[in-house]
């Protein structure tokens, strides 16, 4: 960076620029990101286009997939909520500044614990839902202590360990299936037995509300909403949440100011791995599916309701609509295909929509400390937040 | 069949599934030093892989097919390192959207196009070839494997012995005191991830155009993140990083052979093992102070 001494608005434009700056999540950040969606846009369609594809053919198809009637509805809501109470989760340990990235695993041994809760215990009536629920939050909830214990005593990197952790779920789940006294079908006849567990028991499985016709509400969405504002309303209203953005702002403050570092960290990434292992029993119990534990169960959700988070930077409310964005690119895809346009694409779209509204604000904040260091040349260093460019 | 070519089968499978290992293992080696945790090393792969197949295609020729690779991989490093090291994005978030894009393109692009089958050509080194056991697996490989002597050799050398090497630690391990030196802390980690990037695109290239001819979906299925755990299980040291991959190839082939050795080793074991090995290595490596300090951080000028 050079000292420019010149190139400085002085005088009343000045005054009149520093007016126009509301801070780092000001209009400059929100022309941005409109600018960065716009370009995101125009690649994707380029890319259908260039592949002999129609972009407003492929619109149609993910509108049609999705949203056009009470059936697509009901498959969006359906993604929906695994994708919200992934996403809440990773709000959750991000706010302290511990980045998971191990949903993905966090999903899977949810979804364990709770098949095996469900077709292991002789447990009857609708107390079986509830213990499954808990069993999931709890065992992934753990599964993500892991790697927050490793840290606190031996300083292992949280981004590292719960990748690897995942991987490691994997197998597990893999291995889970694959066992006979533990969860593999069990063999009816001579019919031979595939790596997959029984189906749940219909006390197990959570129920559809809503009373329109097709239009179905399932109960883990109304899991993931209740989830979210609780979730929403406990970082921005409670001590605890208070706690929890200092630690992640500025872990030594926080220590100096009486937070207990080690257990509230702790806590907050054992909640985001709790809710990711709900997304899990969600996606097993869902109302519709095959209800048995796969290996291939989660179906990527980890993966994609940690970019949901990411797009909505952080925040569980507004993790509610891109969650729903999300959904209806998932329940849209499946359509692309008729149109001649592999679903991969939506995959596309959905990294594009990331880097869309992750790299706008850090851009906005890095060219606003470059000028404000300019203009200082060196006099005065403006003392810039840099936990919370750190995470979008 | 003798239990020599059981091993010998084994062994020439290992040696080739731990190629693009190494390959990548020596990239993102150099890029650790530095200290970006660069995860996007399984699209740098992937991306690298299918550039190979569809390039070897055009063009007839396996052999531009590898330079493509290579040249996608710098690609990937180049996006990556503007990313993280200019703009300041987190590196992690970076290589998540990266490697989601890559695995969503490639996948999108092959289920519209067909590739030819290229393989770039084997070489068979006299009289060593001849060696019993290990003769036939280490000597009658495809040339890009011996790309190998030259590539471990020279990132060694990079790395310890070059002034470029001197100042990649000196930001891998304390970014604020390099930059006071007048070391430009965020151009050598953009440098360190070109280095990444060409490596990894050589051992996805040579996965596609070298051992099988050609794409299919998510061909690399998380070897990337093989390599990252082959690193930390080698514990930032070049040596003992290939070692793992090494090892972990072995593992892999030994997977693979199982079935056909009637032998009932549990096969995700064999799969997990790498990542188990990877967090105890980081268990046990903690207080030994080999983990370049800065890793993952990103550098402010004027924040500690």
């Amino acid at each position: 960076m050079t000292a420019s001494s010149a190139a400085v608005p002085s005088g009343t434009g000045r005054r009149l620029l520093r007016h126009l700056n509301p801070g780092p999540y000001g209009w400059q950040t929100t022309a941005a990101t409109v600018l960065a969606l716009l370009v995101a846009l125009a690649l994707s369609s380029a890319l259908i286009a260039i592949t002999g594809g129609s972009p407003a053919a492929s619109v149609q198809a993910l509108f049609q997939g999705s949203m056009a009637d009470w059936t697509a509805w009901t498959s969006t809501l359906l993604y929906m909520a695994p994708l919200l109470l992934v996403a809440v989760g990773a709000c959750v340990s991000a706010r302290s500044g511990l980045f998971n990235i191990g949903q993905e695993g966090q999903v899977l041994i949810g979804a364990l614990a709770a098949a095996w809760v469900g077709l292991r215990l002789a447990i009857t009536g609708p107390v079986l839902l509830v213990v499954m629920l808990a069993a999931a939050a709890l065992a992934a909830g753990a599964w993500a202590g892991l790697s927050s214990l490793m840290y606190r005593l031996r300083g292992v990197n949280v981004v590292v360990s719960t990748m690897l952790m995942t991987f490691v779920a994997q197998q597990v789940v893999a291995y889970a299936v694959n066992m006979p006294w533990l969860l593999q079908e069990s063999r009816v006849g001579n019919a031979p037995v595939s790596p997959q567990s029984n189906p749940l028991p219909p006390s197990g499985l959570l129920g559809s509300f809503g009373e329109y016709p097709d239009l179905q509400i399932n109960g883990g969405l109304i899991l993931a909403v209740v989830a979210a504002v609780l979730v929403a309303v406990a970082i921005t209203r409670t001590p605890w949440g208070f706690r929890l953005t200092m630690l992640g702002r500025n872990p030594l403050a926080a220590k100096h100011a009486g937070v207990r570092v080690n257990a509230l960290g702790g806590a907050a990434l054992a909640i985001s791995g709790a809710l990711a292992g709900l997304a899990g029993a969600v996606l097993l119990a869902s109302p519709v599916g095959v209800n048995r534990l796969q290996p291939g169960i989660a179906m990527n959700i980890g993966w994609d309701g940690l970019l949901v988070a990411l797009v909505a930077r952080n925040r569980p409310l507004a993790a509610m609509p891109v969650a729903l964005l999300f959904g209806v690119l998932r329940s849209g895809g499946g359509f692309l295909a008729a149109t001649g346009v592999p679903s991969f694409l939506v995959d596309v779209v959905k990294a594009l929509l990331v880097l869309a509204f992750v790299a706008p604000p850090v851009v906005v904040a890095l060219v606003r400390r470059r000028r404000s260091s300019d203009r200082t040349a060196g006099s005065r260093r403006e003392a810039t937040p840099v936990a919370e460019e750190a995470i979008a | 069949m003798s239990a020599a070519d059981d091993i010998s089968t084994i062994l020439s499978s290992g040696i080739r599934l731990t190629v693009p290992l190494a390959f990548a293992a020596c990239g993102e080696y150099l890029a650790e030093r530095a200290g970006t945790m660069n995860i996007s090393l399984e699209a740098m792969m992937l991306g690298a892989a299918f550039g190979s197949v569809a390039t070897a295609s055009a063009t007839g020729s396996a052999t531009t097919g590898l330079v493509a690779g290579v040249l996608i991989g710098l690609l990937i490093g180049f996006v990556h390192g503007n990313l993280a090291h200019r703009l300041e994005v987190n590196t992690f978030v970076v290589g998540l959207v990266l490697n989601a894009l890559v695995l969503g393109l490639t996948s999108f692009l092959i289920t519209i196009s067909s590739f030819d089958s290229h393989q770039v050509s084997q070489v068979s080194v006299p009289w060593l070839r001849d060696i019993p056991l290990i003769g036939h697996p280490l000597f009658v490989e495809r040339w890009p494997v011996y790309l190998l002597i030259l590539v471990i050799p020279l990132t060694w050398w990079l790395v310890e012995r070059s002034r470029w090497g001197l100042e990649l630690r000196a930001v891998g391990e304390q970014p604020q005191a390099a930059d006071v030196t007048g070391i430009h802390v965020n151009l050598r980690r953009r440098q360190a991830l070109l280095w990444c990037g060409a490596l990894a695109g050589l051992g996805g290239a040579y996965l596609a155009v070298g051992e099988v001819g050609s794409f299919n979906q998510n061909m690399t299925a998380g070897r990337g993140y093989i390599v990252i755990a082959a690193v930390i299980f080698g514990a930032w040291r070049l040596g003992r990083t290939l070692l793992g991959c090494v090892l972990f190839g072995l593992a892999d082939a030994m997977r693979l052979a199982l079935p056909a050795l009637g032998l009932t080793l549990n096969s995700q074991l064999l799969v997990v093992a790498p990542y188990l090995l990877a967090l105890l290595a980081m268990l046990v490596f903690a207080t030994r102070n080999r983990e370049p300090k800065a890793l993952g951080q990103p550098f402010v000028r004027g924040s500690t």
